[in-house]
Order: C-alpha cells, then sequence, then structure tokens
C-alpha cells in the first residue's frame, strides 16, 4: 500500500490497481471527522464498506467520510517555510490570555 | 426424538461455525488486503453466533456439553448445516454468491425469529440480524460488481451461481422439528421467509444484470438426518484436530 505522501495515480498505479482513498472516522456525535488512514477500494460504496471494516471494528466510529485521495489538494512541503513560519512569532494569535472554564472538554 | 429447540438450535449454530469457518479460510490469502479483513470480520459474526446458539443448545440438551464440546466433539454425521454451507469456497464469486445466497436467507429468517416467545433465541436473533444485514449488503455490492463487470467477472459469478443455486431447493424446507417450534411460538414458519427472499435475491440479480439461474434445484433433505457431502468430513478433521489432539486443554 502507498503512503500518503503518494497520491492515488491511476495510470502510473496500472489498471489493475485500485484507487486509494482517505478515510475519515467520527468519534462521536458533534466531534470533528479526523483521518484515520488510507485504503484501496473500486468505488465509494465499497470504500466505504472496507473503511468500515478497516477502521471501526471496535467501535471507534459513528460516522465515516471517504474521499478519493486524488480529489485532495495538498500544500507542498518544500513550501513550509514561508507558507507556516510567519505564524509562529505572533503570540497574540493564541487564545492563551483566556481560561477555560472547568467542564469544557474537546478544546 | 431429541428436544426439537435442541435440533432447531443445531441447524443454525451448525450453518454459521461451518461457513465461518469456511470463510476463515480465506484469512491471508484475500484478494487484496481490505477484502481480507472484510472476510475475516464477517467469519468472526458468523462463528460468534454460532458460540451463542450452540451454548443455548448444550443448555436446553441438558448433558453438559458446552458450546466447545458441540463444535469440535461431533462428528460429521451429527452436523445438522445445510450442505451449501460447507461446499469449498472455490473462486471469489462462488465464495461470494454462496455468502449471499445463505446471509439473505439468514436474514429473512432471523427477522421473524426476532420475535420468538423464547427470550434469550429472540435476543441472540436480534444481534445476529444487526451483523447479518451488513453480510447480506457486501455480498450483494459484490454480486452487483462482478455481474455488471467484466467479460470473465461476469462468466465466473454466472457459473457461481448456477452451482449454488442447485443447493437452494432445499432452504426453506419445513419438518417435523418446525412444526413444532412453530406451534409453540419460538420460531416462525420456514416457508414464511421464502418470499422475502426470493424477492431480495431477485433484486440483487436484477442491480447485477444477471439472468435468474436456470438449473433445476436439488430436493435432498438427507443433511437434517446428517447426510452430508463429502466437503464437510474434511473441513471437520482441520477445524476439530486441535481440540481433539488436546482433550480439555485451556488458553
Amino acid at each position: 500500500m502507498s503512503g500518503p505522501d503518494a497520491p492515488a495515480d491511476d495510470a502510473e498505479a496500472g489498471e489493475s490497481e485500485w484507487p486509494l482513498w482517505e478515510v475519515f472516522t467520527q468519534p462521536g456525535a458533534g466531534r470533528p471527522h479526523e483521518h484515520a488512514g488510507s485504503l484501496h477500494a473500486p468505488d465509494a460504496e465499497l470504500a466505504l464498506q472496507n473503511a468500515r471494516d478497516v477502521y471501526t471494528r471496535r467501535g471507534e466510529a459513528v460516522s465515516i467520510w471517504v474521499v478519493r485521495s486524488d480529489a485532495i489538494v495538498a500544500s507542498s512541503p518544500s513550501e513550509a517555510g514561508p507558507f507556516f513560519e510567519p505564524g509562529n512569532d505572533k503570540a497574540y494569535r493564541h487564545p492563551q490570555f483566556y481560561k477555560v472554564p472547568r467542564g469544557v472538554r474537546s478544546v | 426424538m431429541s428436544e426439537p429447540l435442541f435440533d432447531y438450535l443445531l441447524r443454525l449454530g451448525d450453518e454459521r461455525l461451518v461457513l465461518g469457518h469456511r470463510l476463515s479460510e480465506w484469512c491471508g490469502h484475500g484478494p487484496i488486503l481490505e477484502e481480507d479483513i472484510a472476510l475475516a470480520n464477517i467469519a468472526l459474526d458468523l462463528i460468534g453466533q454460532a458460540n451463542l446458539l450452540l451454548g443455548l443448545a448444550g443448555e436446553v440438551e441438558g448433558k453438559g456439553r458446552d458450546a466447545d464440546a458441540l463444535a469440535y466433539l461431533r462428528d460429521a454425521r451429527e452436523f445438522r448445516n445445510h450442505p451449501l454451507a460447507e461446499l469449498p469456497n472455490g473462486d471469489y464469486a462462488f465464495t461470494m454468491v454462496r455468502l449471499f445466497l445463505l446471509s439473505a436467507h439468514a436474514y429473512c429468517v432471523l427477522d421473524g425469529l426476532r420475535s420468538s416467545s423464547h427470550q434469550e433465541l429472540a435476543g441472540i436473533a436480534a444481534k445476529a440480524f444487526k451483523e447479518t444485514t451488513y453480510h447480506v449488503r457486501h455480498s450483494a455490492e459484490w454480486l452487483v460488481r462482478f455481474g455488471d463487470g467484466s467479460e470473465e467477472s461476469r462468466r465466473r459469478v454466472g457459473t457461481a451461481l448456477e452451482e449454488a443455486w442447485r443447493w437452494t431447493g432445499t432452504l426453506f424446507l419445513a419438518d417435523v422439528v418446525d412444526q413444532e417450534l412453530q406451534a409453540r411460538g419460538l420460531a416462525p414458519d420456514p416457508a414464511a421467509a421464502a418470499p422475502a427472499w426470493r424477492a431480495l435475491v431477485d433484486a440483487v440479480l436484477e442491480r447485477a444484470t444477471l439472468p435468474p439461474p436456470s438449473a433445476a434445484p436439488l430436493s435432498g433433505r438427507g443433511y437434517r438426518r446428517g447426510d452430508h457431502t463429502e466437503h464437510l468430513g474434511h473441513l471437520l478433521a482441520e477445524m476439530q484436530v486441535l481440540a481433539r489432539t488436546h482433550p480439555g486443554a485451556e488458553w
């Protein structure tokens, strides 16, 4: 199985290889869907079924999203400097001057 | 005659044990990692159901036999599963066709069995019904893709369907055990589930663009007396060897 850095490429992988799908699972109602991993499947319905079998066997999810890996537009690792570093020295953008009330979770 | 409920539970339990074992033979040999896991999951569902049903059968019998004793220490002639469950896996098309036909059958039977007046049996049926709903969905989607796929997948699934279809003639067979259970409100009339099964099968075959099978179903009901194909003995030899080599071992 190819890693997350290798986007699905049907032509490159050959016609017998199924396309790659990214799987997102929601651990509970109101929680965000999180990336769980990837898998191969011939189409959307079987991608959903395979995701159910591979990533939710132990009751990890209440909802699943699948999306073709080649539909994801990703930032380039080589541009990580100009892309992300300008945010690092601006402390005022972090809400660290507030106290989180007790009992608030998932923040 | 032994207690009819004991016989009935053996039929349900043995069918799941044998089919579950067949599916587990794919473990590590599946055509692709994701399908390997899917089939192993379904196999475990079925073996889990068999564990509950044979456990209850042992209690009903009242001779101190538990699920393990019934699974591992009976010979082929004492098994009461339908012969379709014991046939070798063949190719992936036959594996999926057989799984679909038997899961659809289980789905229609369990639907009614959830209303059994026997509380524990109704509870097992309710749990199994949910699992079986997914087994039907997964196998049906593969039938559709094989039938509506390449020339070779269509040829293979057509051959598998004709072969499996010959064994479906006795799926809804009702004998004295079924009649007794129905009279006691423990289980529904098997024949009542037949139209729903046929409708489910026809709907999937239509989606798969496959013509209805033409093979004439066999009518042999010998499996209710313990007559099986030669394949069951081989399956049991492999499944039971550890338990019989080390009697009473625990791990």
